[in-house]
């Protein structure tokens, strides 16, 4: 029976979660935007359109749409190169120090060749497209694309480019592109290279197997002559950035080491090669990248060949182009066909040709008088139409593109073309038309690329509108369950069984149609109209209550203040500003709902004697019980609170949008810090923390008695856990002090800080495994003859009751059981009595939440760097804080229907948003710690995707499951602080000798948490409600996200805000349902073992 | 008795919201180039001084606690004294729970001083004016049926809509609309203020529009 209760109390839960998540499936796929992937190539004998071109070159070997400039190209891709890391520093001012910045100035070859040759090379600020992540940046470099940002997900799961690009051409004009450094090129290129060196790019803490390796070949490679494209792709500068950020003295080294490649390679290119020297994308403040903050997409680009190559000397400040530019004009000046799908604009000035070097260019342009003018507008020209052939198919394969500006641009390019054309049949004519056709041009090229940047940010309405239906709806469902579930004539059966049937009727219903009519079968939908068909007759009651107008009041049943201050929250994720501060404004929603809390205890007299006071209304809001606290105890909760969280907000990372902001120091790992003492302390801080936490917990147990049970989870509470602190502490050692390691024991370094965190999170898990095998931490003593004659100091107590009701036979057989041993004890005390003693079922429930909780939060705090482990403390003593004080203000009633307030589940949702934010992340895809991939594994994971992901996904959403995980505590906190009653309050229960001089009060034992089991039903219809409404002000969230992210689509911020908040917070609530749902299956196994527990003991007592 | 009551109660309030007026008006007499933005501290000193003035003055008048049975000097003195220190351990306390709230903790502590200092001022004086130096009292003023007056019932609206339009003026900050007045702490204190102007106004309308439920158990 309450068997059956239990696992439908759960199912019913997680067909609420399976509700949201259709709902959030069915947003997603409508608000994250996909681009559309041609596949179709250009080639060298199809010219991109029609009309003449002034060569009559396509015949030619090596040379397809315009004849090539270079047979030859080094491509130096420095990883992360920022623009102001190549930028060239003005000798400083006499009179001014000089700059010391780690980055600044360390490129000098740059420099030298820029001021002694102008005309062979030249330096560009390239503009780059978010996202910032190497694969697209990758991708755009190679197709002149713009990867969308649903690609920013797959970093680690990366694709072959299926769109024409340049890798493609060359190999098709039987170039030989040899490729040497990172190997994300080889799962995008596969089988492209005649010749490749890849290194692994996953380890992002190591500065330089890659570029040592590039370093062994680059040279050979290039003496031996076995090249037409050769490719080095440097990651040390952007793993030196991740490590230690941009302004450590290893940037320096690192810069340095680039610019002697540079000049090495300056030495050996001959008169046919070009050299190009570029980043993918910059760097934050911290050295992250991802975003589209101005420090990640400025990135440097520089060209340089042996013979003169501009017209002109560089200008004063360099010119900012597109990065993807630089593919129409590698391609162009290589003579190779643009990619298809290139949408970048030719470097114009590159092709009004040189002096020296132009050996392979036509006739027919040589012999024109304006040919550097002519040859730049036809650069312009092929390109031109290059991108409208593309704009074309593009339209036609999808409705995406805007109309009306596509006809525009139409217009424009066909205009120019004829007024090209024009110009070659008479080629006396003036400059200025010529001039006048380079401006056409590239207005076409600007604006076909606008367009396509506004199309590839276009949204599916309907799916939108449809998934935020289903996540109100599903939130609706939460909040009035909630309020039925602890109803008195509440049924739980019937709760699932209408739902399930008529969700698979509609499933049944749309495949059926879907199949009959033939089109495709999309998951996302079915999942919707599963979830929408199943909500259906739930809508249909509510709507029927609400026509036979039936009080709003369980609508709201919200107490006002809080659902301000809900309201408020809400809110805060429709501005922009507010989500950049959720990590100032979270702390601050957290410590007014705790002064509110202690306020309304005041004002409820709850704080106070009654005596101080003149009057007291009994209302059904006050509770008959005196206060459990003296005002001064609940004063200071508050205070003490609002003081941890404010410590806890000294951890803080700074969002790359507040410029004046300056992130904690202390969120970055020790080893990256250079003063030995401060690192000692620091240490020593870290270490005490992890002590603390342990003996906070051991204490918390001892003081509940739970310590003394010989259950196996409490054995591994006394001696695992300590193991678990020592492991930890050794590998922090290990991993801040590596860099000083002797040589010879590097190797034994690196095997122990692969052990160390393995065995941790091994003997974490053990811990749960016996944890979930034997839940129940009591101390069981049964037997004869001890000569300490032990009492029954369980918690249970009370009038027997009257009927026999088979719903409470166990606690029957206990209360029986409790009148047999009495009278035994009295009759036969001296022939060796049958004693029990079990201590502390009281807090049976909380010790195993405890224990998990302790156990879970081990791993997670190794994955996170050092010092956050003070951040893990101030968790626990905050949470332990704030239980306290909702505790003071739950009445407990009795005999039941028990309840958990709403301004508890709102607390307890603020303070994991808070620890979110301490642990030193934001929900911005830079901030993500990829280093916790390698906790555990510091040589990467080879090929497997899905451990690193979940190592990284346990980093960042670390506090979400604990506090998900811990959510029952906030049901049974307020029973667990009975035992402070009046009546008790000097004797502290768990004191055996007490309890044995005084049997009779016995009788005054609080019952504690198993009030709870003593009413089963009541129990399972709280923690569905607590289920529910942890659920809902989760859902509520994720459907202010949804709507701030649909109704703020065309935003400025969208994508760098509220598109990564929303999938954050989509993510943030999988995890957290899924942690309820561990969390309270865990209270149900506790309680399953507990009654098998009395069962046993009722077999023992009759044998 | 009661009706006669509620009008000195508007006549009072309303002699504290025009000294809040004073204080904006009064110091451009003397002083060049003053306004609540540019010069905002010498606002909030001024502000907190006119509504002290006002308080007490109210205070000498009207005198609405007529309890003080010793009346010899030492005994005024010490009463004084203690509202003194009482007045700096609010403002202190205040201040704290600001810090405690998120404002920072070296930078700008005059600021946040002389915010408490204000806010104080709309909380505490009246309190003390009131109540006089006794924690029980206002203990009890601010508890669900604890108010004896309708003076009494006035301060404790115009106490919490002054801490209400505190804590709303924090919510402004974060915005990034980049106005002079987002600046901590001038959102704060303007929201206090008017706050304290809202609950002047509101508590006697609010008091005479629920005369028939509000029954003191003194009076
Ligand atoms: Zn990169
Ligand atoms: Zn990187």
């Amino acid at each position: 029976m309450s068997r059956m209760q239990k696992i439908s109390v759960l199912l019913f839960l997680a067909w609420v979660c399976f509700l949201f998540y259709a709902g959030i499936a069915l947003f997603t796929s409508g608000f994250l935007l996909t681009r559309l992937e041609l596949t179709n190539q250009s080639s060298c004998q199809e010219p991109p359109g029609p009309g003449s071109l002034p060569w009559g070159s396509q015949g030619k070997p090596g040379a397809c749409w315009m004849p090539s400039r270079f047979s030859r190209v080094v491509l130096v891709l420095i990883d992360a190169l920022r623009f102001d890391f190549a930028q060239p520093q003005c000798s400083h001012v006499p009179g001014e120090p000089p700059v010391s910045v780690p980055f600044l100035g360390k490129l000098g070859s740059l420099k030298r060749i820029l001021e002694v040759q102008p005309h062979h090379a030249r330096l560009y600020q390239s503009q780059v497209d978010p996202p910032t992540t190497t694969m697209q940046r990758l991708k755009a470099l190679t197709t002149g694309s713009l990867p969308t940002f649903i690609d920013a997900g797959s970093n680690f799961a990366s694709h072959a480019i299926v769109e024409d690009n340049l890798i493609k051409q060359l190999t098709s004009a039987g170039k030989r592109v040899v490729f040497m450094g990172d190997d994300t090129w080889k799962d995008l290129f596969p089988g492209a290279f005649s010749q490749a060196f890849f290194f692994s790019s996953f380890n992002v803490r190591d500065l330089h197997t890659v570029d040592n390796g590039i370093l062994e070949h680059l040279y050979p490679t290039m003496d031996s002559g076995a090249w037409d494209v050769l490719i080095a792709h440097f990651l040390g500068v952007d793993h030196c950035g991740h490590k230690h950020g941009p302004h450590h003295p290893e940037m320096a080294k690192k810069l340095s080491q680039m610019d002697q490649v540079i000049q090495g390679l300056i030495e050996r290119l001959e008169n046919d090669t070009l050299l190009v020297v570029a980043g993918d994308h910059g760097m934050t403040m911290n050295g992250d990248h991802g975003g589209d903050s101005e420090l990640e997409v400025s990135a440097a680009l520089f060209l340089y060949s042996p013979t003169v190559l501009f017209p002109s000397v560089p200008p004063e400040e360099p010119e900012v182009i597109p990065q993807i530019s630089l593919v129409p004009t590698l391609a162009l000046l290589l003579g190779l066909p643009i990619p298809f799908g290139n949408i970048g604009e030719v470097m114009a000035e590159l092709f009004s040709g040189g002096s020296g070097g132009g050996s392979s260019r036509g006739d027919g342009d040589a012999s024109h008088p304006d040919s550097p003018a002519l040859a730049q507008v036809s650069a312009l020209y092929i390109n031109a139409q290059q991108v409208s052939r593309f704009l074309h198919t593009y339209s036609a394969a999808t409705q995406d593109l805007h109309v009306k500006e596509l006809r525009r641009l139409q217009e424009l390019f066909s205009k120019a073309s004829a007024r090209y054309q024009h110009l070659l049949q008479h080629p006396r004519e003036a400059e200025a038309a010529l001039s006048s056709l380079t401006a056409d041009f590239q207005q076409f090229l600007r604006g076909a690329r606008a367009v396509c940047i506004e199309s590839w940010a276009r949204f599916s309405l309907v799916r939108m509108a449809g998934g935020a239906a289903l996540l109100a709806a599903a939130c609706l469902l939460c909040l009035l369950a909630s309020q039925l579930a602890v109803a008195p004539g509440f049924l739980f059966r019937p709760l699932l069984l209408i739902p399930v049937a008529w969700g698979l009727t509609w499933t049944l219903l749309y495949a059926g149609v879907s199949v009959t009519t033939g089109s495709k079968l999309d998951p996302v939908v079915l999942g919707a109209v599963a979830a929408a068909g199943s909500l259906l007759p739930f809508l249909w009651k509510a709507w029927l209550s609400w026509g036979s107008k039936r009080p709003l009041a369980p609508l709201l049943p919200v107490p006002r203040p809080v659902l301000a201050l809900l309201l408020i929250r809400l809110a805060t994720f429709f501005s922009d500003s507010f989500v950049v501060a959720e990590a100032r404004a979270t702390p601050f929603l957290l410590g007014s709902l705790i002064l509110f809390l202690v306020a309304q205890l005041h004002w409820e007299g709850q704080l106070l004697p009654p005596k101080l006071l003149t009057t007291s209304r009994l209302g059904s809001s006050a509770p008959t019980a005196p206060p459990r606290h003296s005002g001064t105890h609940a004063l200071l909760l508050g205070i003490g609170l609002l003081l941890f969280t404010r410590l806890a907000g000294l951890f803080h990372r700074c969002p790359e949008e507040t410029p004046a902001c300056r992130s904690s120091p202390w969120l970055s790992p020790l080893a990256s810090m250079v003063g030995g003492r401060a690192k000692n302390l620091w240490y020593g801080a870290c270490v005490g923390a992890l002590v603390a936490l342990l003996a906070a917990v051991r204490l918390w147990l001892r003081r509940y008695g739970n310590l003394k049970s010989p259950e196996p989870p409490v054995l591994f509470v006394r001696w695992g856990l300590p193991l678990m602190v020592l492991g930890t502490a050794a590998y922090w050692a290990l991993a801040s002090g590596a860099e000083e390691v002797p040589p010879r024991l590097r190797a034994l370094v690196a095997g122990a800080s692969a052990v160390l965190p393995r065995a941790v999170m091994g003997l974490a898990a053990s811990g749960l495994m016996l944890l979930l095998w034997r839940p129940v931490t009591v101390l069981v003593k049964a037997g004869a003859a001890t000569s300490r004659t032990r009492t029954i100091l369980t918690p249970f107590s009370g009038p027997p009751t009257s009927q026999a009701d088979l719903d409470y036979v166990v606690p029957q057989i206990y209360r029986h059981m409790q009148e047999e041993f009495q009278g035994r004890l009295e009759r036969t005390r001296a022939q060796g009595p049958i004693t029990v003693a079990a201590y502390q079922l009281g807090s049976v429930y909380s010790a195993a939440m405890v224990t998990a909780l302790i156990l879970l939060a081990f791993p997670l705090l190794l994955l996170h760097v050092e010092r956050v482990s003070l951040v893990f403390l101030l968790l626990f003593l905050q949470s332990f804080l704030l239980l306290h004080l909702l505790a003071a203000g739950t009445p407990v009633a009795t005999p039941g229907p028990f309840t958990v307030m709403w301004q508890a589940v709102s607390a307890w949702v603020l303070l994991a948003t808070q620890t979110f934010y301490s642990t030193g992340h934001q929900p911005v895809f830079s901030a993500i710690h990829w280093h916790a991939a390698f906790v555990g594994f510091p040589d990467g994971h080879g090929s497997s995707t899905w451990l690193p992901a979940l190592l990284v996904g346990a980093n960042t959403f670390a506090s979400h499951l604990l506090f998900a995980v811990g959510c029952p505590l906030l049901l049974l906190w307020p029973f667990l602080c009975e035992r402070q009653g009046p009546k008790k309050r000097q004797s502290l229960p768990g004191s055996e000798s007490e309890a044995r001089v005084r049997p009779e009060e016995e009788q005054e034992e609080p019952l504690m948490e198993m009030r709870l089991r003593d009413a089963p039903h009541h129990f399972n219809a709280a923690l569905l409600q607590l289920g529910l409404k942890y659920l809902f002000v989760l859902g509520a969230q994720i459907l202010a996200c949804a709507l701030a992210a649909s109704i703020l689509r065309r935003h400025l911020m969208v994508w760098k805000v509220f598109a990564p908040k929303f999938i954050f917070e989509a993510i943030g609530f999988i995890v957290s349902s899924v942690g309820l749902l561990l969390g309270i299956a865990l209270v149900m196994r506790v309680d399953g073992a507990v009654s098998s527990w009395f069962k046993k003991l009722v077999l023992a007592q009759q044998r | 008795m009661k009706d006669t009551d509620i009008k000195r109660l508007l006549y009072t309030n309303l002699l504290c919201i025009f000294s809040v007026f004073l204080s904006i008006f009064i110091p451009s007499f003397f002083l060049d180039n003053f306004s609540i933005l540019e010069t905002h501290l010498v606002w909030l000193g001024t502000c907190s001084a006119f509504v002290t003035g006002a308080n007490l003055l109210l205070y000498l008048v009207v005198k609405p606690n007529v309890s003080s049975k010793r009346s010899s000097l030492s005994h005024k003195v010490a009463r004084v004294v203690r509202c003194w220190l009482y007045f700096l351990a609010s403002c202190f306390f205040l201040h704290i729970i600001f810090v405690l709230y998120g404002a920072p903790l070296m930078e700008l502590v005059l600021e946040t001083f002389l915010f408490a200092v204000v806010l104080s001022t709309f909380t505490t004086v009246p309190c003390l004016c009131l109540l006089g130096p006794n924690l029980k009292a206002w203990l009890r003023v601010f508890s669900r049926n604890g108010v004896t007056s309708v003076w009494e019932n006035s301060l404790q609206i115009t106490t919490v809509s002054s801490f209400i339009g505190a804590w709303l003026g924090a919510f402004p900050i974060p915005l990034d609309w980049e106005r002079p007045w987002q600046v901590w702490p001038i959102s704060c204190t303007l929201g206090a203020t008017f706050g304290y102007v809202a609950g002047l106004v509101i508590s006697p309308l609010w008091i005479y529009w629920n005369r028939k439920q509000l029954t003191y158990k003194n009076n």
